[in-house]
């Protein structure tokens, strides 16, 4: 069985971090794997989009997830959660994290943040939210909100809470990994 | 064990393990890693070049010299090296040479959408075009042992989500070959009229015994399964096609150029129904048709934009084509200028003096969206200068004072250098800036020969730009820090009204390679009048409260040029 999972957010917040740590499990675990950046126009503040496809008996071909085939959309931010629900599989789980960072248009006042996208991701979709930057500050730094989000993610796939440990362990620096760790941990009992 | 690479990573593994010396590339997204990649491997020498052509002429002297060697770019990039790549089909190698391509379909990051395949066709060039990462490495091989067995440079072609996926590598180990014999062979390698009317016939010679060699090439594969639909694919489309028509006979072809027209008869004769998926121009499928064999794609899946699996599953298998994903009712988040970033207070002060800006490629371009909005044109890379040039002569000296071309430090390094020699020449009394800010920003932060950093971020030469400007002639050079933003203004005041050729370098590194962390700024509620000054920077982390602004700790990075634009100074560091 395939799981497909989108990860969405604004450029800087960490998302490329996310999507390695869940590559670096898939090969961990002898799976084949799909891990799709795109680099936009600007280094920080655009829409970030990153698929990550895994698949342990299946072979694998397209680098991206489309319309209704994620099992699970981790939203950064809560407007992207919004803008990222047509991925979402029927039953699919949407991780958002409730901080909202303005576009441009809504810094202009050329256009206003919905108020109610929450609600909306709510309504539409199965949902757990939480303050993943709140948290990440407890931990010790808001920049690892990716790995409370990926801890909420962690808790709801197959693999044990060890191997992700260890993922993180790999992919950061290890000046930051206690940090990391913790944000882990608060995800996780969360998820 | 496997280990999941990016297409780019696996492209400089696949000419590591090839044994490639040499690798000369300019940054361009989706290829930037290419090198970048390559740069971490000893055994290979790898620099920036200014540009692609002169990374072309790198990679043509080394394989000449007896090197494997390679060039890397985006698309576009071939553009600017068409002229020596145009001339190295003819001359042909000495040891194998390739340049690695990187297209853009759906624009990602990118002026336009084209397809290298019609280049390459059109410079008699063999394009190999991979699938996965996997292929990426392969193919490196394969490109090598094509370039010296029929003496032609050979293009790899990528896609952005070649480029920019990772999925599982085998790695290999590297083979060691001998720096080839330098041989001086004129009638080889000087582009007189005299030899390269014999090299013409080679090229044409060569290009026939490929094309008949790639019916038996293994990239070059059929896999059949049901016959009512045959599918022909390459790259990103085989990949679509595979999800989308999981029960269609396919026909892969690896080598996109030149084709094998008998394995292509073969498997149409197979088949029922012929159909052509392939991302961008209709490529294939023009050269089917002149074959006469009937087949169709294009008209179903068009030239514009990405191909996706729900495309493909839509068009072809009566599935569930959707439409473009967007969400109508909300706002959209287009890219901006980072917090911190200085084109932010050169561009603020470009749209308070209502000046005509013909800008250029790079993070600067990003100034043509609101709220700075101070951009009239980009083109290509060095176009800002041209432009500006160009509308000076057609309308007067009077255009040319309400106007400014402006590049950054790379993009002059790239192509501004002759436009600017044009001003000079041709009695422009137009004024150019230079946004200096030390780094090759938009690809993802590559050194360049003006920040006085080489590849490996060691200490390199530097262009010293006035001196640059003096040798050609141009008195008027003024340096400035763009968030000084009253001494900005008071420069370009000056330099716009002169009746001279100038140029201003507005100075200031990167806010994301400035090491130095400063506390974020916050909006003293006393002393705000809500006025508004500070909003019309366009600053990300500033946003607009019932009762003043409020500033995002989590995106501040403590610039303080909202500080400098503020009347009432209520803007500081907290504290402070």
């Amino acid at each position: 069985m395939t799981t497909n999972i989108v990860i969405v957010g604004v450029g800087g917040q960490g998302t490329l971090l996310a999507s390695r740590i869940l590559g670096h499990i898939a090969m961990e675990n002898g799976y084949d794997a799909r891990v799709s950046e795109v680099h936009g126009m600007s280094q920080r503040g655009g829409s970030v989009t990153t698929y990550v496809r895994m698949s342990a008996a299946e072979r694998l071909y397209s680098t991206i997830v489309e319309q209704e085939q994620a099992d699970f959309v981790l939203a950064f931010e809560t407007l992207e959660a919004l803008r990222a629900l047509p991925y979402l599989k029927k039953d699919g789980l949407m991780i958002v994290n409730t901080q909202q960072i303005l576009p441009m248009p809504v810094i202009t006042g050329a256009a206003e943040y919905p108020e109610d996208a929450l609600a909306r991701v709510r309504a539409a979709a199965d949902t757990v939210a939480l303050d993943a930057v709140g948290i990440a500050e407890q931990c010790g730094t808001f920049r690892a909100a990716n790995v409370v989000l990926l801890g909420v993610l962690a808790k709801r796939m197959q693999f044990p809470a060890e191997q992700w440990r260890e993922a993180i362990r790999a992919l950061v620096k290890p000046q930051f990994a206690q940090w990391n760790l913790d944000a882990f941990e608060e995800g996780y009992r969360r998820g | 064990m496997k280990r999941l690479m990016l297409g780019n990573e696996a492209i400089a593994r696949g000419a590591y393990e090839a044994g490639v010396r040499v690798s000369s590339a300019y940054p361009g997204t989706p290829s930037t890693e290419i090198n970048e990649t390559i740069a971490t491997y000893s055994e290979i020498y790898s620099e920036w070049a200014p540009n692609e052509k002169v990374a072309v002429e790198v990679a043509l002297g080394a394989a000449i010299g007896g090197a494997r060697s390679m060039a890397c770019m985006k698309h576009v990039g071939l553009n600017v090296a068409a002229d020596p790549f145009f001339t190295a089909t003819y001359t042909g190698v000495n040891a194998g040479m390739v340049v690695v391509v990187a297209d853009d379909p759906g624009m990602h990051s990118s002026q336009n959408e084209q397809d290298t395949r019609l280049l390459a066709r059109a410079a008699h060039a063999p394009v190999l075009d991979p699938s996965d990462s996997a292929e990426c490495k392969a193919f490196m091989q394969l490109a090598f042992e094509l370039s010296e067995w029929y003496d032609t440079p050979v293009i790899v072609r990528l896609t952005t989500r070649i480029a920019h996926a990772r999925t599982p590598v085998e790695l290999g180990e590297r083979q060691e070959l001998p720096l080839l014999a330098y041989k001086k062979e004129p009638k080889k390698y000087v582009s007189m009229p005299a030899n390269m009317i014999a090299r013409h016939r080679y090229v044409e010679e060569r290009e026939r015994r490929l094309a008949e060699d790639a019916n038996a090439l293994p990239v070059n594969r059929i896999e059949w399964a049901q016959r009512k639909l045959g599918v022909i694919t390459s790259g990103a489309a085989y990949n679509y096609v595979k999800e989308a028509l999981p029960h269609a006979s396919v026909l892969k072809l690896g080598l996109a150029y030149p084709l094998p027209e008998r394995l292509i008869r073969e498997f149409a004769a197979g088949v029922e129904e012929l159909v052509i998926v392939e991302d961008m121009e209709p490529f294939f499928e023009d050269a089917v048709r002149a074959m006469g064999i009937p087949c169709h794609g294009k008209a179903e899946t068009g030239v514009q934009g990405e191909l996706f699996a729900h495309k493909v599953a839509g068009r072809f298998a009566g599935g569930k084509a959707y439409g473009p994903m967007t969400t109508p009712d909300i706002p959209m988040r287009p890219p901006v200028l980072c917090p911190g970033c200085p084109h932010r207070a050169l561009f603020h002060v470009l749209n308070k003096l209502k000046l005509h800006v013909f800008s250029d490629i790079g993070c600067y371009t990003l100034g043509a969206l609101p709220p700075l909005g101070a951009v009239d044109t980009c083109v290509c890379m060095g176009a800002s200068i041209g432009v500006a040039h160009g509308i000076e002569k057609a309308r007067g000296v009077e255009m040319a004072k309400q106007s400014v071309a402006v590049l950054g430090d790379s993009t002059f390094c790239h192509s501004g250098m002759t436009g600017l020699l044009n001003m000079m020449y041709n009695r422009s009394v137009g004024t150019v800036i230079v946004a200096d800010n030390s780094i090759t920003g938009m690809t993802g932060h590559q050194n360049n020969p003006m920040n006085g950093r080489g590849i490996h971020g060691e200490i390199a030469p530097a262009l010293d730009l006035p001196k640059l400007c003096e040798a050609m002639g141009i008195e008027h050079v003024r340096i400035v820090d763009p968030f000084d933003v009253k001494a900005l203004e008071q420069v370009l005041r000056e330099e716009t009204e002169r009746d001279a050729l100038s140029v201003i370098i507005s100075r200031r590194p990167c806010a994301l390679i400035v090491k130095e962390k400063r506390a974020p700024y916050a909006c003293d509620a006393e002393k705000c009048r809500a006025c508004g000054m500070c909003m019309r920077i366009g600053c990300p982390a500033i946003r607009k409260t019932e009762t003043g602004v409020w500033i995002d700790h989590t995106q501040c990075v403590g610039c303080g040029l909202c500080g400098n634009v503020c009347p009432f100074g209520a803007l500081g560091t907290e504290g402070a």
